[in-house]
């Protein structure tokens, strides 16, 4: 009779080896993109879902509302975000329950998850992630946008691109963006970020030019459902071979 | 019975570089070069090529040099841009240029650039990337425009647009996004300069000025510092030391030679 | 992924986000300046991440480093102070902060915060104060001080700008005496010189410098543009 043979993880199979899975991400996602402008806040992710080179999910969300007027956008280990928008919607809960008018604004949720991932990675079990957290306060309308990774390094600025797009996307959105946050129409703002998406799916091998874009005004956010980006390849029809 | 000869081993020697790889396994640390952690660019317009360049050499994290050339000069109708150990750069182009020159005198016609291109690539691909050679060639010849890549182990790409160095994705995107067929020549070198100073101003590898150089048919212009977008402040205060400032320890004289008064000069016949 | 090979390095908590910080100190105040780049690797994250923070009327901490940890270690001082000051009623002075971040960094001894500390303000005679650190914890007051990313630039700058090293003919000012010389307008110049020229030649320094100036009026913050390339 054949005996059923359990694979043990590699941990409990032998002590001595290191434990690894916390060595790298999995299923990922590739850039996030935020911008400030006149309005409030634009944030953009494409819809791919990668497993190493495998283009493996392509009708993923990776920007998740947080109550009326916060957004946040994902890159990194897709499994690690799944965990932390559980973890997102139990402070939520919460909050809620308490029933003591206090409003959980974007500030929070951007402090909430800065904690959570310094504190895995001091733990040594990072929560493989960069985030893009943007909002506009429901009573003074100031803007925020901010970032997180998985070092729990922050900043804000009125541009930020994670990923491949930190390369990429970075320098196209200063230079659209900067000094214009407050002038800076809705309709600039769509084109800055479709432009510098289309760039990234150009150039940026685990991307799609499917994408999702949100914006959050005072009046509160919208989600667009996802739609594809027109490019353009007639250039390469003149490219013949690589040298003599 | 034949005698056995040993025939020296054909093809190319690494040894060194092994032997390198095992002092430095045993501690012992090469002298540091210096990089140009480099944005650098070219491309095709209407008219022919433009190549692009900033200006800053680092040492690790110190700028070495604020205002170096990488736009280097292969033919008189032939320019390369270079990225990566300053000494690799400028010695591989300064040969290839070498052999160009002797070429045209041999043939009596002008240079062509797929010849600078075939001798570069050839010769990086023999030392099996330990030349960091990354290079932009561009050029006008008697076939017209052309624009090349040639990356550090021997590959080469033929592309409309091309970045390279440690700020060729902003470079690149600036690119992506501005890039057109048929350029006119003002509209090639402004994309040029902005796709430079988003290397210059994104890429800390990156930085000071833009060098850019236009190649047309039986026409180059070279455009040292074409933008100067990092020009020094002012400074706060004049920091000169008074004479005496410094310690003088010690101080000693000696005479070098010995002047002898000697006999007078021969003056006979 | 099935394959037991890790395919990427092993996961490291640390990262330096770069970055260069200074003070001086004077008979009756203090400057405490750092400029505001934060870059990872190449990158420059944002041009306007200050590293130096106001903790009370008196006292002003700046980091380098790992941005993270420098973080953690200004909001877990900030927290001591506040609970200090509910437990004592009064604000704890420059040296007694001093002490606390000593003890702070000390407690993380064998996963040290990556953070290179300069703690600025006044004592309690009012008289310029400096405190130099280390990741984990070593202590010492000193008249003039670098850290980060250009500290390696700065600092000789300031032994002989402050200390008056290697002049002849100029007081010379021990390493171990508390205060310089020099007077406030002096400082602020010499800061910004030395900013002006560590962005020069250090690719982790430029976008913005921030003062701190610390007198017994309190903490005067001003904010000068340096070179972005």
């Amino acid at each position: 009779m054949a005996s059923i043979k359990l694979k043990l993880p590699q941990a409990a199979q032998n002590a001595q080896e290191p434990i690894t899975h916390s060595d790298g991400p999995i299923v990922t996602g590739t850039s996030v993109l935020g911008i400030k402008y006149k309005d409030g806040i634009m944030v953009a992710a494409d819809c791919l879902a990668s497993y190493g080179s495998l283009a493996r999910f392509r009708d993923v969300n990776r920007l998740q509302a947080f109550g009326e007027r916060t957004i946040i956008g994902a890159s990194g280990d897709i499994g690690d975000f799944q965990y932390v928008q559980d973890e997102l919607e139990k402070l939520m809960i919460k909050d809620f329950c308490l029933a003591d008018g206090h409003e959980l604004a974007t500030p929070h949720v951007y402090s909430y998850l800065h904690r959570l991932l310094y504190s895995r990675r001091s733990e040594m079990k990072p929560l493989w992630n960069s985030y893009v957290v943007g909002g506009v306060h429901s009573s003074s309308s100031q803007r925020f946008l901010g970032y997180v990774d998985l070092l729990g390094t922050t900043y804000q600025s009125s541009t930020i691109a994670t990923g491949f797009g930190a390369h990429l996307a970075q320098p196209l959105l200063r230079k659209a963006v900067e000094g214009r946050e407050d002038t800076l129409t809705e309709e600039e703002a769509v084109k800055i970020l479709d432009d510098c998406m289309r760039v990234l799916f150009y150039r940026d091998a685990r991307s799609l030019n499917r994408i999702r874009r949100a914006k959050v005004t005072k009046d509160g956010m919208e989600v667009t459902d996802p739609y594809s980006l027109e490019t353009e390849w007639a250039f390469a029809e003149h490219i013949v071979g690589y040298g003599a | 019975m034949a005698a056995r000869i040993d025939l020296p081993a054909g093809g190319f020697s690494f040894d060194l570089a092994k032997r390198n790889a095992a002092l430095e396994a045993q501690g012992a640390t090469a002298p540091k070069a210096t990089k140009t952690g480099t944005t650098i660019v070219g491309l095709v317009f209407k008219d022919g090529i433009v190549l692009g360049a900033d200006t800053r050499a680092t040492e690790g994290p110190i700028v070495a040099d604020k205002n170096c050339e990488k736009i280097h000069y292969i033919a008189p109708n032939i320019y390369c841009c270079g990225a990566g150990t300053a000494a690799d750069t400028e010695f591989t182009t300064h040969m290839i240029s070498s052999k160009m020159d002797l070429h045209r005198l041999t043939t009596g016609r002008d240079s062509r650039v797929v010849t600078a291109m075939t001798l570069l690539k050839q010769y990086l691909f023999r030392y099996q990337g330990h030349i960091s050679a990354a290079l932009v060639l561009g050029g006008f010849d008697v076939t017209g425009p052309h624009l090349y890549t040639i990356y550090p182990h021997g590959s080469t790409d033929k592309l409309p647009y091309v970045t390279m160095g440690s700020g060729s994705l902003a470079a690149m995107s600036v690119f992506e996004a501005g890039w057109s067929r048929d350029m006119e020549r003002q509209a090639a070198i402004d994309l040029v300069k902005d796709a430079i100073e988003a290397g210059i101003f994104n890429d800390l590898g990156s930085g000071s000025n833009v060098d850019v150089c236009v190649i047309e048919k039986n026409h180059v212009d070279y455009l040292r510092n074409y933008a100067r977008p990092n020009e020094r402040a002012q400074k706060e205060q004049q920091y000169r030391f008074a004479p005496g400032t410094t310690a003088v320890l010690k101080a000693s004289v000696r005479n070098l030679v010995d002047v002898v008064e000697g006999d007078a000069m021969d003056i006979t016949s | 992924m099935a394959t037991s090979s890790a395919k990427e390095a092993s996961f490291s908590p640390y990262e330096d986000n770069g970055g260069t910080n200074l003070a001086i100190a004077g008979q009756d105040y203090c400057v405490i300046a750092s400029d505001t780049r934060q870059s990872r690797g190449y990158n420059i994250n944002t041009r306007f991440a200050p590293k130096t923070f106001k903790l009370s009327d008196k006292t002003v901490l700046s980091t380098a480093g790992c941005q993270p940890d420098g973080n953690m270690v200004v909001t877990r001082i900030k927290q001591h102070m506040e609970s200090y000051k509910h437990a004592h009623n009064k604000e704890m002075s420059t040296p007694a902060v001093g002490q606390l971040l000593s003890t702070m960094l000390y407690m993380k001894r064998f996963f040290p915060y990556y953070s290179f500390n300069i703690l600025g303000g006044l004592d309690k005679e009012g008289k310029g104060c400096i405190y130099s650190y280390d990741a984990i914890g070593s202590a010492e007051r000193v008249p003039c001080l670098a850290s980060g990313s250009a500290a390696a630039l700065v600092q000789p700058f300031l032994d002989n700008q402050v200390r008056n090293c290697n002049q002849v003919g100029k007081p010379r000012i021990m390493a171990a005496s508390p205060v310089s010389h020099l007077s406030l307008d002096q400082a602020i110049k010499i800061t910004k010189d030395a900013f002006t020229s560590a962005t020069e030649r250090d690719i982790y320094t430029g976008d913005n410098l921030q003062i701190f100036i610390v007198t017994r009026d309190g903490v005067e913050e001003q904010v000068h543009p340096l070179k972005r390339d």
